[in-house]
């Protein structure tokens, strides 16, 4: 984390000045493993969810090695979520300046962002989906270990499995659903996002124009210690 | 093997009609146990183990005739003995062999989400093929009389077939074969249901047993195995038979319209962030329209 957070124009920039880290090495091994797992776990979940889509079995392994990794991609998921929360719990929380930015959010979905009001590291988008998946982990995983064991549970308690159902259907299709924004956004809709969770740098006008406050707080002082707004 | 010949009627985790549906007919297949002149002497228990080649395990003592708790993955039929109090104080043992009840509308066909892990044959016969079985444990949550168990050891789903290979040859099923009292019968649904209902009603007239019923719920559409109670206002008494069986509502909508709102759903946000692609476009830094912000 001691890496300097602005990073003397290794190539060409324009006049625009540097680039600034915004995801250390650390944070994007950690993103990217949790992109494994959850893509894993998606596939296999998603081949099981529907006759229509069990060939996706198919392309990793087939259906009972599926079913046999499921469960443990899960579970390294689960880690995966718990390590990111560590990571960026303080990052993640909600603050005056989101709520502010969420009045506003019309505007960032219609590209109109000169409306926007600043916002730290992570706009508020970005937080909800880190609490969609922290949350969705949590019920996946309990609702998970009772399907993972359904004979474990006694016939008299089989309220249990079907509960254990419900809730996995429907955390599943949440985290779904925040994973199609998640994509979209990262890959075709905010330019130089995708990159940064590659190479972990952005452009100073990028930082400056998605978030202000976080590019304030990081330029203002370059010490190490500053990296956090 | 010999019941791949069977035409099939339903087939489990398949996208579309069942390859077969509606082609060939044939008479339902039926197993009728008579409670009242069970003994509890366990030859159908062994002769399910001999046919199908399970040898004898562990037993689980609990202050019972009982063999263990309930059905195993390699034990299939199991007599359930039950302590009964009748209505003058008397005790009674009611002697229930329990089994896979063959389902017309299978719970565990329902929830079964591999392709042709589960059949049900034209003649009524829902069958586990072992093959295409991924072990998933979803027809243990499908089942209404928790039948399906799981061989943690090559992770598959076993259960009664109603001697699928011997029915299918035209023999009746090793159970049926080994009961010395005859209180088991097979043969069609039609031919047993008489013959049940028959029996009912000579224990209702000539031996003055009331209650006594055909066990063939309705919930499930019938069943491919029924019983003669002396009690059918009573099942849960012979060890938790239920009363009213029906697949369960959770794993209806999950398998039925959640799965096409979910599909939907994930349509709709494919399709819908392709269209905000197309109405708004990427979010592009124009370096221009920040020169005067510059700190």
């Amino acid at each position: 984390m001691s890496t300097s957070q602005v990073i003397s124009s290794r190539r060409t920039l324009g006049e625009h000045g540097g680039r600034i880290l915004r995801y250390t090495l650390s944070e994007r091994v950690h993103h990217w493993l949790g992109a494994l797992f959850y893509i894993y776990c998606l596939i296999t979940g998603l081949a099981f969810w529907s006759p229509y889509m069990y060939w996706l079995a198919a392309i990793v392994g087939g259906g009972p090695t599926a079913r046999f990794w499921h469960p443990w991609f899960g579970l390294a998921f689960t880690v995966s979520m718990v390590w990111m929360y560590k990571m960026w719990d303080r990052d993640m929380r909600i603050t005056d300046a989101d709520r502010r930015w969420s009045k506003a959010m019309e505007y960032y979905v219609k590209n109109e962002d000169e409306k926007l009001p600043p916002v730290g590291r992570f706009n508020y988008g970005q937080k909800l989906f880190f609490w969609l998946m922290l949350y969705g982990v949590i019920l996946l995983l309990i609702s998970g270990i009772g399907l993972w064991f359904v004979e474990g549970i006694p016939w008299s308690l089989r309220w249990l499995r079907y509960i254990a159902v419900t809730v996995h259907v429907i955390a599943a299709l949440a985290t779904i659903g925040g994973f199609i924004i998640h994509v979209y956004m990262g890959t075709a809709m905010v330019r130089g996002g995708f990159t940064s969770i590659i190479r972990g740098e952005v452009s100073e006008d990028w930082a400056r124009t998605h978030h202000r406050l976080w590019y304030e707080a990081v330029t203002k002082d370059r010490g190490p210690e500053k990296y956090r707004p | 093997m010999s019941q791949s010949t069977l035409a099939v009627r339903r087939i489990s985790g398949h996208a579309g009609p069942a390859p077969g549906e509606d082609v060939e007919r044939s008479e339902l297949v039926c197993k009728l146990i008579d409670t009242t002149t069970c003994i509890g002497c366990k030859a159908c228990e062994v002769a399910c183990l001999e046919w199908n080649g399970y040898t004898f395990t562990e037993t689980v003592f609990d202050n019972s005739y009982q063999t263990m708790p309930q059905t195993a993955w390699n034990y299939w039929n199991l007599i359930k003995f039950n302590e009964h109090e009748r209505e003058d104080g008397s005790i009674t043992l009611l002697m229930r062999k329990d089994q896979c009840m063959h389902c017309a509308d299978p719970g565990c066909l329902a929830a079964c989400p591999a392709d042709g892990a589960i059949v049900q044959y034209t003649n009524g016969i829902v069958d586990f093929q072992q093959q295409n079985c991924i072990g998933c444990g979803y027809c243990v949550s499908g089942c209404p009389f928790d039948i399906p168990k799981f061989n943690p050891t090559t992770k598959k789903m076993f259960k009664c077939t109603l001697c699928v290979d011997r029915v299918s040859e035209g023999l009746e099923p090793a159970c049926i074969k080994s009961c010395p009292t005859g209180c088991l019968h097979f043969g069609t649904k039609d031919d047993m249901k008489d013959l049940a209902e028959t029996r009912a009603k000579q224990l209702r007239e000539n031996y003055g047993i009331e209650k006594a019923g055909v066990y063939d719920p309705a919930g499930v559409d019938g069943t491919g195995v029924i019983y003669v109670l002396h009690d059918i206002t009573n099942p849960e008494a012979y060890g938790g038979l239920p009363k009213n069986p029906h697949v369960p509502w959770v794993v209806r909508i999950w398998k039925g319209p959640a799965k096409w709102i979910g599909n939907l759903a994930m349509l709709g946000g494919i399709l819908g962030v392709t269209l905000h692609y197309l109405r708004y476009g990427p979010k592009e830094i124009d370096a221009e329209k920040h020169e005067g912000k510059q700190p």
